[in-house]
């Protein structure tokens, strides 16, 4: 009976370890293995995301005597100014982010460089008069739009000031990953194998994957993947005010083919994102700049959308809001209208949805969208990144500290299940408000209207968000 | 829990070692490092001796760096077994020898270190027991650690007499062990072996635990200042060990060996010690 009762609790202990122990894969032979480097951490991925883990980790006192590599296959990118021109490519960073980014000094070169604070967001609806703005009282900042290119020059900044523990490997693809068995005899290597498109390899105790949401090490640790194409493609464009305003706001109103945001450059220029149909897409792209920006002006200030019946219910709801709470209700605010686009600055990519069952195994870890991606209505991807980095590489010092193996998953478990219960719960949210937004059908379009008004309405829901 | 010494064949000198205790070790000398066999729980015990270790060292220091706090401190671990604790410590910067009089102890831990070229230069292992080294290492060591060790050797007395020698004069002993109390054969015997299977069964024996009164009399009175004893808890269910205030079935024991002049380490230090350490029930127990 011991021996019985000796198998069901073992088995029940926790953490469940041998699940996530791959079996299968061919282990390296220890001769070829011991040619190659041997690093502590390597991020795999020069993105945001990538170059933030490696600079946390560079920076972080517990990791001084640790070797660190990064690859990204594309070349450095050199910026100590930036054109005068605006990139296309922008990113809504959240005030965590941004205390997350001056941790280890990025902030502070972003601040140098441009950036464009915002105080209000103001998101409406096209099928009716509900919307929800959000606004602190003190004068703190929601948020920042940042070119994705400012973000990265200044990580490359910061990855430069620790040269001594973190080396940059440019122009440098991963092409196979060769992982090591759960309990390796003294044959086979104990470290992750690593092979370069250009035949050099390197051996690691930890891989990171941040190599996007296509990613291969995600794909090749056989990490199954929850995804799917929204049949929607955004549009970016920098388009030009048409006249100086304040502009610290950011817009977004949803139309029956998907959320149309205009987002804060300077106090002349706005970034566009506009996520809709495929078709459509490739038309805005098509036609000429005057087109262009009358569908982006009408886009957001026409009415063509409402209908009575929703109109009147909502006026009601609202009636009946401020009654009960007075401070409930807000005006309106109308956007800027567009006088041009940047020529040149007009693109589009497709949108999906992804989201990896396991962040985590032996000897590896996923962040950023490797791990899960999401539509950009709500402006939380690279947030989302940050946050996951933030958390693992809280884990990781405290690992280094207690002299474990960075590899363990007892570790990386605890990460896991952090960052996904905090992540399922946005990624499914904004999954649910792009398909509630999605459709004019009056019943949804009437529980989405009263549902804003109503949140716009309750001051501890709004903070939360 | 578990650490074992052996009689040599050819040694027909006293020895700590017990030869009973060696065979139900051979057995299990290539488990070591599978961290959901045999050995979870020495593997999770990590969790709280390394910290330990780590931070009543750092107290006792003034120049050193968070990157690699041991560094430059050379530490003993007797009765390594396959270097679960050596490694730890290797990591953190200390110049580790561990010594396990079971050769197949000392072949686990060199293979597994091999691969890390940082630990292979910071760790030496050696098949040998306790009294062997002492005339070549005299004072030698900055810091010893038994752990999970003195419940099973043979002569408590001589053991804590040859870590005095091979110590140097204000040096720091760390002991791990289980204490001898009804409690401790409930949960430490019936519990753990017979019930739970957390250890193998027969790895331990009531008779030779050593309660903390004991062993802090023992050290007294061969050269030691005992400055810290916390109680240690297993939780079964999560698999983690935590400190507690009661001593009454596992605990650990930091003892300073006095100086050349044969004095006690001043009373500041002990304060220090004591304010550091979590939930510590801190005290010259004896």
């Amino acid at each position: 009976t011991s021996a019985v009762m000796a198998v069901v609790f073992r088995r029940g202990l926790p953490p469940p370890l041998s699940g996530r122990l791959r079996a299968g894969q061919q282990a390296p032979l220890r001769s070829v293995a011991a040619a190659a480097p041997l690093y502590d951490v390597v991020v795999s991925g020069g993105g945001m995301v990538g170059c933030a883990m490696a600079a946390v980790l560079g920076h972080d006192i517990h990791f001084h005597d640790k070797k660190i590599a990064l690859l990204e296959a594309g070349p450095r990118k050199e910026c100590d100014q930036m054109p005068d021109s605006y990139s296309n490519r922008v990113s809504s960073i959240s005030s965590g982010s941004a205390t997350f980014l001056s941790s280890f000094g990025a902030w502070d070169h972003v601040c140098s460089l441009r950036l464009k604070t915002f105080r209000r967001m103001q998101v409406w609806d096209s099928c009716s008069e509900a919307m929800i703005s959000f606004e602190k009282d003190d004068l703190d900042d929601i948020g920042y739009i940042v070119e994705n290119d400012v973000i990265m020059s200044a990580l490359t900044k910061q990855l430069d000031a620790v040269a001594d523990q973190v080396e940059v490997f440019y122009r440098s693809r991963a092409v196979k990953y060769t992982w090591p068995l759960p309990s390796h005899n003294c044959d086979t290597s104990p470290w992750v194998q690593i092979v370069l498109a250009d035949g050099r390899r390197l051996q690691t105790k930890l891989l990171i994957g941040a190599d996007g949401h296509n990613s291969l090490v995600r794909r090749e640790a056989e990490i199954k993947n929850i995804e799917h194409w929204y049949d929607q493609s955004a549009v970016v464009a920098t388009l030009h005010l048409s006249e100086a305003t304040d502009n610290n706001t950011a817009w977004q109103r949803f139309l029956p083919t998907g959320p149309i945001a205009l987002l804060p450059l300077s106090n002349t220029a706005s970034s566009l994102v506009w996520s809709t149909s495929h078709e459509h897409a490739s038309e805005l792209l098509a036609m000429d700049e005057e087109s262009f920006v009358d569908s982006i002006n009408s886009a957001f200030w026409s009415n063509a959308n409402h209908s009575d019946f929703i109109d009147t219910a909502g006026t009601m709801f609202r009636s009946a809001i401020s009654l009960l709470k007075p401070s409930g209700t807000a005006v309106r605010q109308l956007p800027p209208s567009i006088a041009k686009v940047d020529p040149e600055s007009r693109a589009m990519f497709p949108l999906g949805m992804g989201h990896a069952t396991e962040y985590v195994q032996h000897r590896v870890a996923l962040i950023g969208d490797a791990a899960h991606r999401v539509h950009p209505l709500a402006g939380q991807g690279v947030n989302l990144g940050f946050g996951d980095i933030a958390c693992l590489a809280h884990h990781l010092s405290a690992a280094a500290f207690n002299g474990r193996d960075l590899g363990s998953l007892k570790h990386l478990l605890k990460f896991e299940t952090e960052r996904q219960r905090h992540n399922v719960s946005l990624i499914a949210a904004t999954d649910v408000l792009k398909r509630l937004y999605s459709t004019r059908v009056a019943p949804l379009v009437l529980l989405r209207t009263w549902g804003l008004q109503a949140t716009n309405a309750l001051l501890p829901v709004k903070v939360r968000i | 829990l578990f650490r074992l010494t052996v009689k040599r064949l050819f040694s027909a000198s006293r020895s700590s070692v017990d030869s009973t205790e060696m065979k139900k070790f051979q057995l299990l000398a290539h488990k070591w490092w599978d961290e959901e066999g045999e050995y979870s729980a020495l593997h999770s015990m990590n969790d709280i001796r390394v910290p330990f270790i780590r931070d009543t060292l750092l107290s006792m220091r003034s120049n050193y760096h968070l990157g690699s706090p041991l560094s430059g401190v050379k530490i003993l671990d007797v009765g390594c077994g396959g270097g679960l604790l050596s490694e730890p410590l290797g990591r953190l910067g200390a110049s580790v020898t561990g010594i396990d009089p079971l050769e197949d102890n000392i072949r686990t831990a060199d293979q597994h270190k091999s691969f890390d070229p940082v630990l292979a230069k910071r760790i030496q292992y050696k098949s040998s027991s306790l009294e062997q080294i002492v005339e070549e290492c005299i004072e030698t060591f900055d810091v010893i650690v038994a752990s999970e060790v003195v419940e099973h050797v043979a002569d408590l007395e001589m053991f804590i007499k040859c870590c005095s020698q091979v110590l140097k004069p204000e040096g720091s002993l760390f002991i791990t062990t289980i204490n001898k109390t009804q409690l401790s054969y409930v949960l430490g015997i019936v519990v753990a072996e017979k019930i739970m299977g957390i250890v193998p069964e027969g790895t331990h024996q009531w008779e030779k635990f050593v309660p903390p009164e004991e062993l802090g009399r023992l050290l007294e009175s061969n050269g030691f200042s005992v400055k810290t004893v916390n109680g240690m808890l297993f939780n079964p269910l999560s698999g983690s060990w935590s400190w507690m205030e009661s001593t009454s079935v596992n605990y650990a024991m930091h003892a300073v060996k006095s100086g050349a002049q044969g004095q006690s380490s001043p009373t500041d230090a002990v304060s220090e010690t004591e304010s550091k350490l979590p939930s510590a029930t801190a005290g010259t127990a004896m």
